[in-house]
């Protein structure tokens, strides 16, 4: 006996949620990018473009509850399922982030920038390469991959801790810039959160494995 | 041409592509599946490398489990693995079928039930037993419910014996005016629900239920299964059963029994429900529930 019909929609679902994250990690990079090049156009498609993401967060949610309502999806079924609910959550808010750079860039986008951007767009990669990273280790099943994901975090984490102390020391030395500094700490701790959610999706893969949840990290900010 | 590498993005768009994934890292499972993967506490009810036989032919191989007392332990299982020749072990009913044979023990508190010196008729009045089709006498709902009372020589108020059985039974308020009528006159809920309370009469310890609702509709099913979350406060309950949504829902422990080869049953894990139906340690549990076997 195999459920043929079923198994089509319980791919479905996961083909989902990796485009999902597709649009999730353009418009972390597309962000950046904007900021970087105070591109207006382009800051303002990453906003309308949020909610194309929220829209197929929607539809994933719900092909997911049709699954659990019509095929009572038991064991791995059951775990694969719970876990996309999880997921698209997680990417959704990510996409807000990434939304909340665009925001941030059209702010910026008159303004002389502060300085050359480089740590940014270093946590930025860091972030959508876990991001990448922990999709994949949920298309293979393999929990050892989203656990050596997670240790990615330390380093945005340590990257966010230098934005930070530098744009306080741009603050103190010259309170003009106090406005634009804040704008860039602001966007620095949206690529955090990223990050932070990556982490979450690493420990849906665990459970979706090994059946049991196991917080890896708990990050410092 | 050189290609462009691809961004993150469009990475994760191409991977959306995917047939069914098998796991890279599997869960590492026992090399030789041990049937009882869980203690469920205190064993009321204990098959203990029990082999049965039909004359030539094995029906049921080393099949041991611990059942606990006052909880609800499911039987599942693909149709001819053996779920109705274990249960019916419980309390000997496949003593009758020519060339039955049981090596191994069957112990009820503490006590081998396939002991020589064992009253059978004890047994089967301390472990009482439901079918799958509601099979009340042709009499009426009263002498029913009266009727192993009596036979076991009970001399005392019958009329509350039957009124108490009835209320366990969650069928009291239904019958309680018509309760000299045929019991044929009941629907196929209520006949179950009487042949519950029959067993409850006699003051079992242990209710086994083979299939209990397969002939039942959906909501007489339902009422059945409240009623096993109520009588598992005082009684230990074995039930059969094809459905295993039922199963997720009642039981509190599951064995999962398979055919070999050779076709004898093998149980195949046991564990707390919400584990099998959640988290199975064994491939084949999990194919078996998600519908992948059969």
């Amino acid at each position: 006996m195999t459920r043929t019909g079923f198994e089509r929609q319980l791919i479905a679902v996961q083909e989902d949620m990796l485009v999902m994250a597709g649009m999730v990690e353009a418009a972390i990079e597309r962000g950046v990018e904007a900021l970087k090049t105070r591109n207006v156009n382009l800051a303002q498609q990453i906003i309308e473009d949020d909610l194309k993401i929220n829209r197929k967060r929607y539809e994933t949610e719900e092909k997911c509850l049709e699954l659990i309502a019509t095929q009572q999806p038991l064991a791995s079924d059951l775990r694969t399922i719970v876990s996309v609910l999880h997921i698209t959550v997680d990417l959704e808010r990510m996409g807000d982030h990434a939304e909340g750079i665009a925001k941030i860039a059209l702010m910026l986008a008159d303004e002389p920038p502060l300085k050359p951007y480089i740590d940014i767009p270093r946590m930025a990669q860091v972030a959508s390469d876990m991001l990448m990273g922990s999709l994949e280790a949920f298309k293979d099943r393999d929990p050892a991959r989203a656990r050596a994901i997670c240790d990615q975090d330390d380093e945005v984490d340590a990257l966010y801790e230098q934005v930070y102390r530098e744009l306080l020391t741009f603050m103190i030395n010259d309170p003009r810039t106090i406005q634009r500094a804040t704008y860039l700490i602001w966007t620095a701790h949206n690529l955090e959160r990223i990050a932070d959610r990556v982490t979450n999706i690493c420990e849906r893969v665990i459970y979706l494995v090994e059946g049991h949840i196991e917080e890896l990290n708990v990050s410092k900010y | 041409m050189i290609e462009e590498p691809l961004s993150n993005s469009e990475r994760l768009i191409r991977m959306a592509t995917i047939g069914r994934p098998e796991p890279k890292a599997q869960v590492p499972t026992p090399q030789t599946a041990t049937p009882v993967t869980d203690q469920p506490g205190e064993a009321f009810l204990e098959a203990r490398s029990l082999n049965v036989f039909y004359g030539h032919f094995q029906a049921l191989r080393s099949v041991s489990i611990q059942v606990p007392g006052r909880q609800i332990t499911a039987i599942i299982g693909p149709s001819g693995c053996g779920k109705s020749t274990f249960i019916r072990c419980f309390n000997r009913m496949n003593d009758t079928i020519a060339g039955f044979r049981a090596e191994g023990q069957v112990l009820f508190q503490g006590r081998n039930i396939y002991d020589r010196r064992i009253d059978v008729v004890d047994v089967r009045r301390r472990i009482g037993m439901v079918f799958q089709k509601p099979n009340p006498f042709p009499k009426s709902i009263y002498e029913n419910v009266a009727f192993g009372p009596r036979i076991n020589g009970y001399e005392g108020r019958l009329d509350e014996i039957v009124e108490r059985a009835l209320h366990r039974a969650a069928l009291w308020d239904e019958v309680k005016d018509k309760i000299r009528q045929n019991a044929y006159a009941l629907s196929g809920g209520q006949q179950q629900r009487l042949c519950i309370a029959r067993a409850l009469a006699i003051e079992p310890e242990v209710i086994l239920m083979d299939e209990p609702c397969s002939a039942l509709d959906p909501v007489a099913t339902l009422k059945i299964e409240d009623l096993m979350r109520q009588l598992a406060r005082d009684y230990t309950i074995v039930i059969v059963t094809h459905n295993m949504q039922q199963a997720a829902r009642v039981s509190d422990w599951t064995a999962v029994m398979m055919m070999s080869e050779d076709r004898a049953g093998e149980c195949i894990e046991f564990s707390a429900t919400n584990e099998i139906f959640t988290n199975p340690r064994e491939k084949r549990t999990e194919d078996y529930i998600t519908g992948r076997f059969g």
